[in-house]
């Protein structure tokens, strides 16, 4: 026999099922018992708000497409007519769209969590790389849904993005034509973006799936970046972890219903409850506000081809991030340099999303260069060479001893180990 | 570590905002400071001036009508502005619309409280060959379709004056102090004394600007009143399921140290 699971539950329902197809074993392995670091801060939160939101954009999204037309005559006033004929069709598209907004801002924090705490470093580097796969994933999705409202800037957005590939010498514009399924953007781009918009979120939850995985043979990260020692440094996921992701996602709630109900085009531009002209360019083409850095460094290089490089780099140097950084020691918190770099990197990034909703002209062309150039050179130069010079702080023993002790004085009182009682 | 999160904390939420609101003054800057006359649908708990939209209402019949299409909008959105059935159906019933007759023949038949609001041209281009080459956009997400929303609409409305000496004005232009460019095709909509308000208010222009304003903020959003009000229902219950998450997530970590 291939060798039925010993069941050990109690249920006799769930005990049959469990016997011949373990899934109430692997989801109380993986989700119940899994032993998870115990000192997360609340910046743990965010890798579940992202699967929530997932699962919400998804559920939005199906509902909102069964009341939309992706032809190009049709697909401003289907909009429209799921905001005014469709019960709580105001609420499925004013939250699918917002919630693009939220995704970004909860991946993004969950990104930088990563870099500052190390989270990418051996042996999670399939782990992170899996992650950026997601990011380009969500980008293109979330590129592809901007399209379908069919308005002024969807049009316009659409043209500029794929005109990017143009920039390919040879095959650039063949690439191009093929994309738009015609020579301009267009009802036959309309169609097969329609058709991936709904078939990448799909392909995310897969990836996200695979993420999942690699995480729960790695473990997770934690705050002090040390490896977990002992039984005494972890607890079960559940209830510790899904009550405090539980806090946090209805603070999460909070911030996107604030959004949905009382400024819910806060994020839109205006231009875009204009139908599409294909005969008339708005006077600024402005992406939405999650890609507006890699828009600040696509125009901060003076040449098309090298921008296109440039701006799809910016994303592709975080796979090989692991191996930029040449330091063993994971946390910020113990590298006083990189503590101090990782800031510099944040203040370049929002100055780049600063330079994106802005004109390239004057002194925001040379804080666009300035930023983009230490983007890179955060990398590509300081990275592999601060990881050599740096003399990182002592680490701790362990989870549960996390001061290290000096002069011998006694630990506090919280520090001290204690056997845990509650499996 | 509570001391290094906070700081990462404030950076990453503030970040995204931070870049909204500094692409919002770069686009705005090219136009002059639009006025804000203040509007009953201001705020978390505003609501549509249902007198005023129904004053708008009228301004929109006889003076927009004539040119702007509302076509989003049906006639039985006029129920939201606090019109009663029998007086929608008679509204309707006024209007006549394209159908196709019993021989297959276009035709005309009296509008019904499902239909949409008719149309002053049957296309674009019979809009533009009957104003100088200038397409009046359709008003049913005007509010929305602008930077600066119902502000902007009523800058255009009341904006209108001699342009400054020496500014060249194209063939048929009117100088506007709101409008990007200064330059607009449609000539000065709205004057005193334009319509007659029913309920004896004084049409005054910037009367009728606010009113006829707060009817297309109302068409633009005619879900506006219920949004806020469920909104509010729903952050005070989030308010208070926060509240008891954390206390229980206090009691499940109470034994941790």
């Amino acid at each position: 026999m291939a060798g039925l699971h010993k069941s050990e539950f109690k249920n006799p329902v769930v005990n049959w099922i469990d016997t011949r197809m373990p899934v109430f074993t692997m989801m109380n392995k993986e989700y119940a018992v899994f032993p998870t670091p115990k000192n997360f801060n609340y910046f743990w939160n965010f890798g579940a708000l992202a699967t929530v939101t997932l699962m919400v954009m998804i559920a939005t999204g199906i509902f909102l497409a069964m009341n939309y037309t992706p032809d190009s005559t049709m697909a401003f006033d289907s909009v429209e007519r799921i905001m005014r004929d469709v019960n709580y069709g105001w609420l499925l598209r004013y939250a699918h769209a917002n919630g693009a907004s939220m995704f970004f801002i909860v991946v993004y924090i969950h990104i930088f969590r990563g870099l500052y705490y190390g989270s990418y470093k051996t042996p999670r580097e399939l782990l992170w790389m899996i992650g950026v796969v997601i990011l380009l994933l969500m980008m293109a999705t979330a590129f592809m849904g901007y399209v379908l409202p069919w308005g002024q800037m969807s049009f316009w957005g659409a043209t500029v993005i794929t005109n990017l590939f143009s920039a390919f010498p040879l095959v650039g514009n063949a690439i191009v034509t093929w994309l738009w399924g015609g020579f301009a953007v267009g009802d036959p781009t309309l169609h097969r973006f329609f058709s991936l918009h709904y078939l990448l979120p799909f392909v995310l939850v897969g990836v996200v799936f695979f993420h999942v995985i690699a995480l729960h043979i790695t473990g997770s990260n934690n705050p002090l970046g040390i490896d977990v020692k002992s039984p005494q440094d972890t607890l079960p996921f559940h209830p510790y972890y899904t009550i405090k992701d539980s806090v946090g996602l209805c603070v999460f709630f909070m911030v996107w219903a604030l959004f949905v109900f009382f400024a819910p085009n806060f994020f839109g531009d205006p231009d875009n409850y204009i139908p599409a002209n294909p005969l008339q360019t708005p006077s600024e083409i402005v992406p939405e506000w999650y890609f507006l850095p890699y828009y600040a460094i696509l125009r901060s290089v003076p040449n098309k081809l090298g921008g296109v490089c440039m701006m799809f780099g910016s994303i592709l140097v975080l796979f090989v991030l692991p191996w930029l950084d040449t330091s063993p020691v994971r946390s910020a918190k113990f590298r006083p340099i990189y503590r101090g770099l990782f800031w510099v990197h944040v203040l370049a990034c929002i100055a780049l999303g600063f330079v994106g909703a802005h004109r390239p002209e004057g002194l925001w062309v040379v804080l666009g260069r300035v930023a983009t150039t230490y983007y890179f050179l955060h990398f590509l130069v300081l990275l592999p060479i601060i990881g050599k010079l740096e003399r990182p702080l002592p680490l701790p023993e362990s989870i549960s001893r996390p001061v290290v002790p000096r002069g011998g004085g006694p630990l506090p009182g919280g520090a001290t180990a204690k056997p845990m009682e509650k499996p | 570590m509570r001391a290094a999160a906070a700081p990462l904390a404030a950076a990453l939420f503030a970040a995204p905002l931070a870049v909204l609101l500094a692409a919002a003054p770069a686009r705005a800057q090219e136009q002059e400071k639009l006025p804000h006359p203040g509007w009953s649908f201001d705020g978390p708990f505003g609501t549509f001036d249902r007198a005023a939209a129904q004053r708008g209402f009228q301004v929109y019949l006889e003076v927009c009508a004539n040119c702007h299409s509302l076509k989003e909008a049906y006639y039985r959105n006029l129920d939201g502005i606090g019109l009663s059935e029998a007086q929608i159906k008679a509204i309707a019933a006024s209007v006549s619309v394209p159908t196709i007759g019993d021989d297959g023949q276009p035709a005309e038949r009296p509008a019904l409280p499902s239909d949409h609001f008719r149309s002053p041209y049957p296309n674009e281009k019979a809009a533009r060959a009957a104003l100088n080459g200038a397409l009046p956009p359709d008003l049913s997400v005007i509010v929305k379709a602008r930077e600066g929303g119902p502000d902007y609409v009523y800058g255009v409305l009341t904006g209108y004056a001699d342009p400054p000496a020496g500014m060249k004005m194209g063939d048929g232009m009117n100088y506007n102090k709101a409008f990007p460019g200064h330059q607009i095709a449609m000539p000065q909509p709205l004057h005193d004394d334009q319509v007659t308000y029913a309920d004896g208010t004084k049409a005054t222009i910037d009367q009728e600007a606010h009113d006829v304003v707060t009817f297309l903020t109302y068409i633009a959003n005619p879900e506006m009143e219920t949004r806020k009000r469920t909104g509010v229902k729903i952050m005070i219950f989030l308010a208070l399921l926060t509240g008891v998450t954390y206390a229980v997530k206090r009691k499940v970590w109470s034994d941790v140290h």
